[in-house]
């Protein structure tokens, strides 16, 4: 294997062949709102080696269902689906004890958002917001509803495809993501510029897998999905 | 063995307010930071630091996401990798949309950091999120009143003299104590440095 590109302090850089550029025209809002001077290299110190760290005392009971934190007086509308897998550093290790967040509109496409004044239909049930943290092997499991599709002005005829944004911390400030999960054979991710805003080789680690093996008898489907955050070259332990 | 390349970034989209910053902009779900980073126990000096995020036409964005990380009064930051810890809750955290204040402002009740380490000057680290932003931008905000050690900053100093104010926020006495303000300019010819750190 290919070994991370390392910087001298031991952490492994931001791999631009794997972010989108930050100026990306087919997406109009970053024509004005992207910088249009090169990034300033930074060699990382103590500023850069740390971050915040949010455990499980940051969770609530129900921060994970989301097919459940929202309810007011009935299920949520929709098709239950099961989003897991694991949070990994570029070796491979799982990052135990990390929080992801996550938020995503409704099965009719509809964000919770004040802004967000799409005409289709809120759910009372579903709020769409939850919280889990890794376990010690790095892995994480989200109880939701498949979210549909809406429209944006980008341009004519513009829809997102289905998707679920994910903020995530990782072991230090370098680690910080946030990014959207896709779904497989979704039409709409050939148009969308904000997928298509990603190098072509790296696209197809924004899309989750359909699992059977996540998916539970009877009650949700499965999708697997693995997140890979920078992280440090070597730890103090070995394994 | 498998290869491990690095998830891309995604923007963070119009509507993040009610899952990463519920409680700012008034939805019933907690939220994990907020602008206010002091507490009763917090040492050091109160101060604001203040500032709105500039779009290539000047015009204020209303729907960014601000985080600051950044070291307590003593110059300590509260993570394992600092084994010198922090004595008090301070975490140094925080996070704030610009959609709640009037003119987009955001506004972080914290502490002025002290130096890191020797030969550095006091900063905090500022990472901003918005739609129209692929991927997030990573700078630094530095100290008006701090020119001495700026002037040997070895982070600052690699940044071209003519771009090194774009990261200074200036001092100025607020109704409310000590402010530092700072604009992030995406663009034009003040546009502020950012880093690939
Ligand atoms: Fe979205």
């Amino acid at each position: 294997m290919s070994s991370p590109e390392s910087s001298a302090s031991g952490y492994t850089k931001r791999d631009w062949g794997s972010h989108p550029p930050l100026i990306h025209p087919d997406y109009k809002s970053t024509v004005l709102r992207g910088p249009t001077k090169p990034l300033i290299p930074l060699q990382p110190g103590l500023t850069e080696m740390t971050g915040p760290v949010y455990g499980h005392e940051a969770l609530a009971p129900l921060d994970a269902d989301l097919t459940r934190n929202g309810v007011r007086n009935g299920e949520p509308v929709g098709e239950r689906i099961i989003i897991t897998g694991r949070v990994l550093d570029e070796l491979g290790r799982g990052v135990p004890n990390t929080l992801i967040e996550i938020w995503q509109a409704n099965a009719s496409g509809r964000y919770v958002h004040a802004a967000d004044q799409h005409a289709a239909a809120l759910d009372p049930n579903f709020f769409g917001g939850g919280r889990c943290v890794t376990d010690l092997d790095g892995r994480y499991k989200f109880y939701t509803i498949k979210p549909g599709a809406y429209p944006w002005p980008n341009h004519f005829n513009a829809w997102r495809p289905n998707h679920i944004h994910l903020s995530l911390f990782g072991t230090s400030f370098l680690s910080r993501l946030v990014t959207q999960l896709y779904f497989p054979g979704d039409p709409l991710l050939d148009l969308d510029p904000i997928f298509l805003g990603t190098p072509e080789a790296a696209r197809d680690r924004l899309v989750a897998k359909f699992s059977i093996d996540a998916t539970e008898e009877g009650f949700a489907l499965g999708y697997a999905f693995d997140i890979v955050l920078r992280g440090p070259l070597s730890t103090p332990m070995e394994g | 063995m498998a290869d491990f390349k690095q998830t891309p970034s995604q923007t963070v989209g119009p509507y993040f307010a009610y899952g990463l910053t519920a409680k700012q902009y008034g939805y019933p779900q907690t939220s994990i930071a907020e602008g206010v980073l002091v507490g009763d126990d917090t040492e050091g000096e109160r101060i604001t630091l203040i500032g709105r995020v500039l779009d290539g036409e000047g015009k204020p964005v209303s729907d960014a996401m601000v985080e600051i990380w950044q070291a307590d009064a003593q110059g300590r930051y509260t993570h394992p990798a600092d084994p010198r810890g922090s004595n008090s809750t301070f975490v140094g955290f925080g996070r704030l949309g610009t959609g709640t204040d009037p003119q987009n402002r955001f506004m972080f009740q914290t502490v002025k950091p002290g130096a890191v380490a020797e030969g550095q000057a006091p900063h905090i680290t500022l990472i901003l999120f918005m739609r129209g932003l692929l991927t997030h931008l990573y700078t630094r905000v530095y100290f008006s009143d701090e020119a001495e050690a700026n002037a040997s900053d070895p982070v600052l100093t690699a940044v071209p003299a003519d771009r090194r104010g774009t990261l200074i926020a200036a001092r100025e006495a607020g109704a409310n104590g000590v402010e530092y303000r700072i604009d992030i300019h995406m663009q034009g010819p003040d546009e502020t440095v950012f880093f690939d750190a």
